[in-house]
């Protein structure tokens, strides 16, 4: 933890976070509309998206509640998926101030996302829990309030329309992934092998005692190992030996 | 809100909170095997397309309705044209050709 107080109002992350927040409101009205189509009641919708705030992980979590999954299914989905938090929430903790009590971790920790990590992350002063909350609020009503407005929208839409929007979320989920593709053989690679493996899980009939949440699950795993092991990421340029000794000033 | 989903729905939040929670509040050092960092770089980006493929095909009720969907959206996502643009384009074109008469 740094000692020194961050320069950063909440007003500060308040602004930052709007682009955030009207881009959630897009994804998550795509899940609203892919949820309530699935089966999912409107109030149901909107609680996994208020409890939640990760789109993929959401996804493969309705996907589990549909197929009446197990519990353990959804615990170990959501594990696999959202497991990156976990990185980002350690890499984040070099950057705080020292205002960052535990306490005030319990709230800010609901807000760690690939969008807001990205953001507090490339500040260049320290941060506070005041700018983080700013930066966590839009992004929260825009995710909470899409879902409220896709999950409305796949109740009134006609059929025909409705069929067309439960391919939103996935369509975006391309346009996340594409362009990484196009800059970095890594990623290419890990998303060809990830649906090549997800394809065949799902239809090769000696395979089906595979459920679907599982599937997510064996596929990235395998997909991002392979990947890990034949193109790992450039060495940590912030690496510094003397890290060893527990110190965490990065 | 149906009383069976509520399991559900709790070890849902709890898992995502909890993973977002626990280092956060707790882990002090760096990750430094180059194997873990490379996995992590990799993991959502092969969790988003398990997730897609094939399911996306399934998400219009009709395999060429769908299938127009996602060519559309491979073709804007790769011309990096923006998240609403590539999502709307494609719920366009897959709801055109799911008003074509021939698909039975």
């Amino acid at each position: 933890m740094t000692k020194t107080v961050s320069p950063y109002h909440y007003r500060d992350g308040l602004r930052e976070g709007i682009p955030v927040g009207l881009g959630y409101f897009l994804v998550s009205f795509g899940f609203g509309i892919t949820a309530v189509g699935e089966g999912l009641r409107v109030i149901e919708a909107l609680l996994v998206s208020m409890t939640n705030m990760t789109s993929a992980g959401q996804v493969a979590g309705v996907t589990v509640m549909m197929a009446a999954g197990t519990i353990l299914e959804m615990i170990l989905t959501q594990l696999v998926i959202n497991a990156r938090y976990s990185l980002m929430g350690i890499s984040l903790t070099q950057k705080l101030d020292s205002r960052c009590t535990t306490p005030r971790r319990l709230l800010m920790s609901f807000g760690i996302t690939d969008e807001i990590f990205a953001l507090a992350v490339s500040k260049p002063y320290p941060i506070g829990p005041s700018y983080f909350y700013g930066l966590m609020t839009a992004p929260y009503i825009g995710w909470t309030g899409g879902t409220l407005f896709g999950a409305l929208a796949g109740q009134i839409l006609p059929e025909d329309l409705r069929l067309a929007f439960g391919i939103m979320i996935f369509s975006m989920f391309i346009a996340i992934i594409l362009p990484p593709m196009r800059e970095e053989r890594g990623v290419l690679f890990t998303v060809l092998l990830a649906a090549g493996l997800s394809c065949t899980v799902a239809f090769v009939p000696a395979l089906d005692f595979i459920s679907e949440g599982f599937s997510i699950i064996l596929c990235a795993i395998l997909a991002a190992a392979v990947m890990a092991v034949c193109m790992p990421v450039p060495e940590d340029p912030e690496a510094d030996p003397e890290e060893k000794e527990g110190r965490a000033d990065a | 809100m149906r009383v069976e989903y509520i399991g559900y729905l709790l070890a849902m939040a709890l898992t995502t909170y909890l993973i977002r929670m626990i280092p956060f509040t707790l882990m002090r050092r760096r990750i430094r095997s180059r194997f873990a960092r490379s996995f992590f770089y990799y993991i959502p980006y092969a969790v988003l397309s398990a997730m897609t493929f094939p399911a996306i095909f399934s998400s219009t009720g009709n395999v060429w309705s769908a299938t127009a969907g996602v060519l559309v959206a491979i073709l804007l996502a790769f011309l990096r044209r923006s998240l609403l643009t590539v999502a709307l384009a494609s719920c366009a074109a897959a709801f055109l050709v799911g008003l074509l008469p021939f698909w039975g």
